[in-house]
């Protein structure tokens, strides 16, 4: 509870989680088109890319959207069995499992990244979910790049027992 | 007068000298062709030498290894001054390679591992490097051990790579002809064909024409048929994801791919790319049962990253 407490008093002090949100054409993008037509208010810290399908969504884009700074990455995808290419959200749901776990060895916590199944006239189900997704990552605090990996160097530079760095360092903008 | 070249390492086990030893014979020819005035693995010259020649006077230098310290990062920033092309010689120069692994652990788990931690170690005082020590008034300098595993060019600007673990002699042969002839294609190309190993696998022909994975086994697990499609057989095998021009040495030799000489040109990040490819052909539609199944693959980052993990999207951006 203490540790909910600090990050609230984080997110007064302006910490804003940045979602990027990979929505299916055929379902979870129009259920977020149905939120909106039906007024309905949800966190506005998702940033939707409209894909034609959970299953284009490369775990390339998932690793990039966290280099680039996004805080949290959401995939939504046709209700299994409604795929409009017919599996397309399989391989989608094949592809999370495997590749949350290599996420969870780079540092990212599991809150950050979700799949959900929301279909076309679920805009309510849409709004619960971004609300629950925004409040997990908000207690997570912000993403600070792949736990572990290069990316740190520049934190750490100060401790150094010695004073030479490295001639250039270059960081991720995060 | 000759083509001077060079040749170094870095973080690298040694095997991409080898490669060149394996060239056998043909490695004379080569020394006809051109004078080497750099090869510490070999032959007695020493930094001041190279510091001493003009910028730009080497043709070409062949730097194997990835980059962990200050002295391979001023070494190699030294040779790229000299030298007119820079070629990343094998994975980890190219992706950062087994070495790269140490970017899963920070610098001072490392040291403690190592130095400390090992059971065959004994280090009572908790002696670690450090850069500079005196004893008996004698001062002694070591480089730095950087946080992190680096690339070639995530250091210098590199000219040309040659993947693989280690490249083959005949890639490497083929490099020095081309620059020898002056038909090197376009800077920045990854000296090895552009297509998947699967193309040029010997055992395409048994790959089924939809392939699908009901179980990863590793290779100390089961009998692996000569014959078949390692993935056919549940071998998590890389040879979709990996690119050619190894003369798929590992399945000739029965093991799987393990993706050594990396993505294809079209491909960002080899192991997502990789992670992706498997994933999508597991027989599932079950969350909890494709859990289990990826359960056959222990270590995820360690089997699609074995080679490439300081090339993962969102480390260091390579320098231009």
């Amino acid at each position: 509870m203490k540790q909910l407490a600090d990050n609230r008093a984080e997110s007064s002090n302006g910490f804003e989680p940045k979602i990027v949100g990979f929505f299916c054409n055929w379902c979870t993008y129009l259920a977020a088109d149905l939120a909106g037509t039906s007024r309905l208010h949800y966190a506005p810290n998702v940033r939707v890319v409209r894909v034609m399908c959970s299953g284009r969504v490369d775990p390339q884009f998932v690793l990039e959207a966290f280099a680039k700074g996004a805080d949290g990455v959401l995939i939504g995808g046709c209700h299994p069995g409604d795929c409009h290419y017919q599996e397309g959200n399989y391989k989608a749901l094949r592809r999370y499992v495997l590749l949350r776990r290599l996420l969870e060895q780079l540092g990212v916590e599991p809150g950050r990244f979700r799949l959900e199944w929301i279909s076309a006239s679920e805009g309510e189900r849409l709004r619960a979910v971004i609300n629950e997704m925004v409040e997990q990552v908000r207690a997570l605090g912000p993403f600070r790049g792949f736990n572990r990996l290069p990316v740190k160097l520049a934190q750490l530079h100060g401790q150094k027992e010695c004073s030479k760095e490295p001639a250039s360092v270059e960081t991720v903008e995060l | 007068m000759k083509p001077k070249v060079a040749f170094y390492w870095c973080a690298s086990c040694g095997g991409c000298e080898e490669a060149v030893l394996d060239l056998g014979e043909d490695v004379l020819p080569v020394l006809e062709a051109v004078e080497i005035v750099f090869w510490p693995v070999a032959l007695d010259w020493k930094r001041e030498d190279v510091e001493a020649l003009p910028d730009g006077s080497l043709a070409a230098a062949f730097i194997n290894g990835a980059i962990r310290t200050s002295e391979q990062e001023e070494m190699v920033r030294l040779l790229r001054r000299k030298a007119q092309l820079v070629f990343a010689v094998g994975a980890c120069a190219q992706l950062g390679g087994i070495p790269g692994l140490a970017n899963l652990f920070d610098r001072e788990e490392i040291l403690e591992q190592v130095y400390v931690r090992v059971p065959s170690v004994v280090n009572p005082e908790g002696i670690k490097p450090s850069c500079r020590w005196s004893d008996g008034g004698r001062q002694l300098e070591l480089p730095e051990f950087w946080e992190g595993v680096r690339t070639l060019a995530q250091v210098v600007e590199v000219d040309y790579a040659l993947p693989g673990c280690p490249p083959t002699p005949a890639l490497l042969a083929d490099a020095v002809q081309r620059l020898l002839n002056g038909t090197l294609p376009e800077r920045g190309s990854v000296l090895a064909p552009d297509h998947a190993l699967c193309q040029d696998c010997p055992r395409q022909a048994s790959k089924p024409d939809s392939l699908v994975v009901r179980e990863f086994k590793r290779p100390h697990q089961a009998w692996i048929d000569p014959e078949r499609c390692m993935l056919a057989q549940g071998f998590l095998c890389l040879g979709p994801a990996t690119r050619s021009g190894c003369g798929a040495r590992c399945i000739h030799g029965n093991m799987p791919c393990t993706g050594c000489f990396g993505p294809t040109g079209r491909v960002r990040d080899f192991g997502a790319k990789a992670l992706s490819g498997l994933a999508s052909i597991v027989a599932s539609q079950d969350e909890k049962e494709l859990e289990n199944i990826f359960r056959g693959i222990p270590d995820p980052a360690g089997t699609f990253y074995r080679y490439s993990l300081p090339s993962l999207i969102g480390s260091r951006k390579a320098q231009s």
